[in-house]
């Protein structure tokens, strides 16, 4: 017969983090570092097998409806640019590599280094969001939006903004409409930075800046992408029968699905593809801005030098959770953008 | 027979400094923020305690409504509201929480011998997440009401103007209560146990719950993203569920029992878990087919995900599929029987004391096995055609989750009622209830099997005469069901206050919950806990000092032989 300590070593539960002894981060009900290291991993697991199967729930709804109509799939399609994609797909790859290498820096115990490689996961993620943004403010001027909205006219090109702020840039109305937040965040961590700054409270100083930075990269990618957009516009309009055009030649009988069918009230059959198309790729998204709010609050704990061999859970597990984020969109990328 | 000072530590009430988890601290915000399993439990059991009392009414109202199948005073589309009402608060916000976030919450970690579950935190969130979920269910109620039925079938669903989207609002945040409180308890199973406390030493109630906690993980995600699809059909019409853009509303019926069939095993396993317990205890025997029970759950669990498309035999999905899936549907009857019957087996030659939460666990065999049996009838595929959406399938699944869930929900409470307020009730009264919750359900529901069978549809306000006689047999007996589950209710609140102080181990059961003191410490245990199987009622010996069972380890012998006998530590 054995028996088991289980009285309480009674800890306090809300540490001062500015206090460093060992064990200071190990809650009252684990026995070891490693009990709530195993904990955690589990849990995180365990946590990505919903994220899963949440999405799961969507690639079904993808495979049905392809299969009931797969040359709409095809053809629609076509309205995603590949190369925006790619450049989606490769900055969450790489974003992907200084994560994991973040992970290995903090079991290293090197906090600085990590807090770097941790604000560079942060900008990838918000270049992701800066490209995303272009993409969809793009179909908006097009009229592409969801089943029952969609609206699109073959060879419709919407005439360019001459007003206001849109007029200034030569960029369409939503996609200034989709910066504001992102810019008001940008100026708002800026403040709260320097604010920081000058009361001399250096981590949150650290993180508004920090923050700031993961900001300008969703204007980063805003910019770029558009630039790219509008060269790809124009190349297609000089280009004639090249480019956009010639795809829209190739897949004629397509086009006549694409077609507005004005004798049905109700819109052509290629907007469901567009409904999947925002569902997935803005629940992806949403999970993606979930993923830097919980590395920003990793950078945060680096710069307090929090991390040590014995204790870096929270960076691995946000780590997990980060790479669940870009192989769903290593899935979404082909489903979406390279059907044909 | 005397005691060693440990044992009055461990087995009497003897608590630790910071006091017994109740007085512990003070003040509501002690409770509000606390990050206790025990209290979040107790938290938790108020809370679905409102639900189906609430929920219950409505029951009550619909029955009365049906007395002569005319108007009396609820027109045909509140009648609609108030069954949907019904069911979603009772299935969303009550059985699914009921016993593993409220109950389970209190035994789980006790039964570890560990302080905590794994996230204290999230346990916490879980919670909150229930209460916000459950007001935007209450939140339907009062704006618009909700008329699909709380399955929320599509196309109508759409279509409707009842305030479907804050329907589906709650019931996506009680699915995420529900993963947490899933994730929590299958982590605390994994890492938690005592190094000694092996798989097959583990009391079988956490068995259920973890085969539970893996279909609250597995399943509730799908049922989440199945609502945010329907919610973003009604706010932006996209089409997927709706026909008319080329989307298909038979996918939201597989979606949605691929999460809700699944979850009938959410409601029932953990009851089951219960009766494994109580059976044991209060026929102080060691469980019978210990492996066989432990194993049925986990086959439950996974059969479960197998089975959903029996739910559309009248849908229009292939005949093959029908029949696969009515296939694996009675597979299901095998672990569920197995349980069953070493339930049974455990009895036999067992010295059965009668007591309140014994009466609950033989009324729980007696309607889920009709409850069970019943199911079959409907898993035949020509047969369901006939009692598709009848009656039939509402006294099914009554009996089951009724019958089944709730009948083990208040057996266990009145099982862990001492050791959670340290205070017996009145075991007289409590038989009491169990009789009128045992006459009243069976009266309420067993009318309904016949008149489903002759045709009597679900979900109608009005019927035709020849079905009144059953209607009123089922009223009355509603109302029975309604004054039995107040009267136990009655009976465990009175007790908290004049009930008669119990010791730690009033049943002499052996798992390790009971060596704590009633109420348990603050940190559940004082002392070290002693290693045992769950099952061996042989170590535990009635103690005259304390007035309660305590562990053999802690008796002195006659002969001073063994003055300190200190348990060795692993």
């Amino acid at each position: 017969m054995s028996s088991v300590d289980t009285t309480a070593e009674v800890h306090d539960e809300h540490h001062d983090d500015d206090h460093h002894d060992h064990g200071e981060f190990i809650a009252h009900h684990f026995d070891t570092p490693e009990q709530q290291y195993d904990s955690g991993k589990l849990g995180i697991w365990v946590f990505l097998v919903t994220e899963v199967l949440f999405f799961s729930g969507l690639f079904c709804a993808y495979v049905l409806l392809r299969y009931h109509q797969p040359e709409v799939f095809v053809a629609a399609s076509e309205h995603l640019d590949k190369v925006l994609g790619g450049i989606n797909t490769i900055v969450l790859l790489f974003s992907s590599l200084t994560m994991a290498w973040a992970v290995r820096a903090a079991q290293l115990g090197q906090n600085r280094f990590a807090s770097r490689l941790i604000l560079i996961t942060m900008v990838c993620a918000a270049v992701f969001l800066g490209v995303k943004a272009v993409e969809y403010s793009h179909k908006w001027d097009l009229n592409i939006y969801v089943a029952s909205h969609y609206n699109y006219i073959e060879g419709y090109h919407p005439d360019a903004p001459s007003e206001g702020l849109a007029g200034a840039l030569g960029v369409s109305q939503s996609l200034i409409n989709l910066c504001v937040l992102p810019a008001i965040l940008l100026v708002g961590f800026l403040v709260a930075g320097v604010i920081y700054r000058v009361r001399e409270s250096q981590a949150m100083s650290a993180l508004y800046l920090a923050m700031a930075v993961m900001m300008g990269g969703f204007f980063l990618g805003a910019v770029g992408g558009q630039i790219y957009q509008n060269a790809a516009e124009s190349a297609a309009a000089h280009g004639g029968d090249h480019g956009h055009d010639a795809a829209a030649g190739e897949h004629a009988e397509e086009a006549a699905v694409t077609g507005p069918d004005t004798t049905s009230k109700y819109p052509p059959p290629i907007g469901m593809f567009f409904s999947i198309y925002y569902i997935m790729t803005g629940l992806h998204a949403f999970h993606v801005i979930g993923g830097m709010v919980a590395l920003s609050w990793l950078y945060y704990r680096c710069t307090r030098n929090h991390f040590r061999p014995d204790y870096y859970g929270p960076v691995d597990f946000v780590g997990l959770y980060w790479h669940l984020v870009d192989l769903i969109w290593i899935y979404l990328f082909p489903l979406l953008y390279l059907i044909n | 027979m005397s005691t060693t000072p440990q044992a009055a530590k461990l087995f009497g009430n003897a608590i630790g400094e910071k006091g017994n988890y109740l007085n512990a601290s003070r003040g509501i915000k002690s409770w509000l923020l606390t990050l206790d399993h025990k209290r979040i439990g107790i938290m938790y059991l108020i809370g679905v305690t409102v639900a189906l009392l609430l929920a219950g009414v409505f029951a009550l109202v619909l029955r009365s409504e049906l007395f002569t199948g005319t108007k009396m005073f609820l027109t045909e589309a509140q009648y609609n509201q108030m069954f949907t009402l019904h069911g979603a608060i009772m299935v969303f916000a009550f059985i699914i929480p009921s016993v593993p976030a409220a109950l389970g919450n209190f035994v789980l970690p006790m039964m570890l011998g560990a302080k905590d579950v794994a996230f204290p935190r999230l346990n916490l969130c879980s919670f909150y997440l229930w209460l916000f979920g459950t007001g935007f269910l209450l939140v339907a109620m009062l704006t618009n009401g909700l008329d699909t039925g709380w399955t929320f079938y599509t196309p109508y669903s759409i279509k409707t103007t009842s305030a479907v989207m804050y329907a589906t609002m709650g019931a996506f945040i009680l699915g995420f209560s529900s993963i947490f409180t899933g994730l929590n308890f299958l982590v605390t199973i994994n890492t938690m146990r005592p190094p000694t406390m092996t798989w097959f030493k583990m009391p079988l109630f956490l068995w259920s719950l973890y085969a539970t906690s893996i279909i609250q993980i597995l399943a509730t995600p799908v049922l989440g993203i199945t609502l945010l699809l329907l919610f973003a059909e009604r706010a932006l019409h996209i089409g997927i569920f709706d026909p008319a853009y080329g989307g298909d509303p038979v996918l939201f019926q597989h979606f949605f029992w691929f999460y809700s069939h699944p979850a009938v095993y959410i409601m029932i396993l953990p009851a089951m878990g219960i009766i494994s317990e109580l059976m044991s205890v209060h026929a102080h025997k060691k469980i019978f087919g210990y492996a066989f029970i432990a194993f049925s759950s986990v086959a439950i669990a996974l059969l479960g995900f197998l089975v959903w498309g029996h739910h559309l035999f009248a849908s229009g999905q292939s005949t093959l599929l029908s029949l696969i899936f009515s296939a694996i549907t009675f597979s299901v009857a095998i672990p569920s029987a197995v349980k069953v019957f070493n339930w049974l087996a455990t009895l036999y030659k067992g010295s059965i004391s009668l007591v309140t939460p014994m009466c609950y666990a033989l009324s729980f065999i007696f309607l889920f096995g009709i409850g069970g049996l019943t199911g079959l009838f409907l898993g035949t595929l020509s047969v369901d055609i006939h009692l598709h959406d009848t009656y039939f399938v509402v006294a099914h699944f009554h009996f089951v989750m009724v019958g089944g869930t709730l009948t083990a929900l208040l057996g266990g409470l009145f099982h862990w009622w001492p050791k959670m307020f340290g205070r017996m009730y009145n075991d007289f009264m409590g038989r009491v209830s169990c009789f009128l919750v045992f006459a009243g359900f069976n009266l309420t529901f067993f009318p309904q099997f016949v008149m489903g069978a002759r045709g009597m549809p679900r979900r109608y306000a009005r019927y035709d005469p020849e079905f009144q006689i059953f209607h009123q047999v089922s009223t009355i007996g509603a109302f029975v069901l309604g004054i039995g589950v107040v009267v136990a209710f009655a009976v465990l609140v009175y007790a908290i206050y004049r009930g008669p102080k119990v010791g730690g181990n009033p049943w002499g059961a052996a798992s390790l919950e009971w060596q704590s003191s009633s109420p348990p410490d603050y940190h559940n245990f004082t002392h070290k806990v002693v290693m045992n199987d769950p099952y061996d009622y042989s170590v535990m010996v009635y103690d005259e000092d304390l007035d309660t069972y305590i562990h053999r380890e802690f008796t002195v012998p006659e002969k001073p032989a063994r003055t300190e006998p200190e348990p060795t530590t692993t």
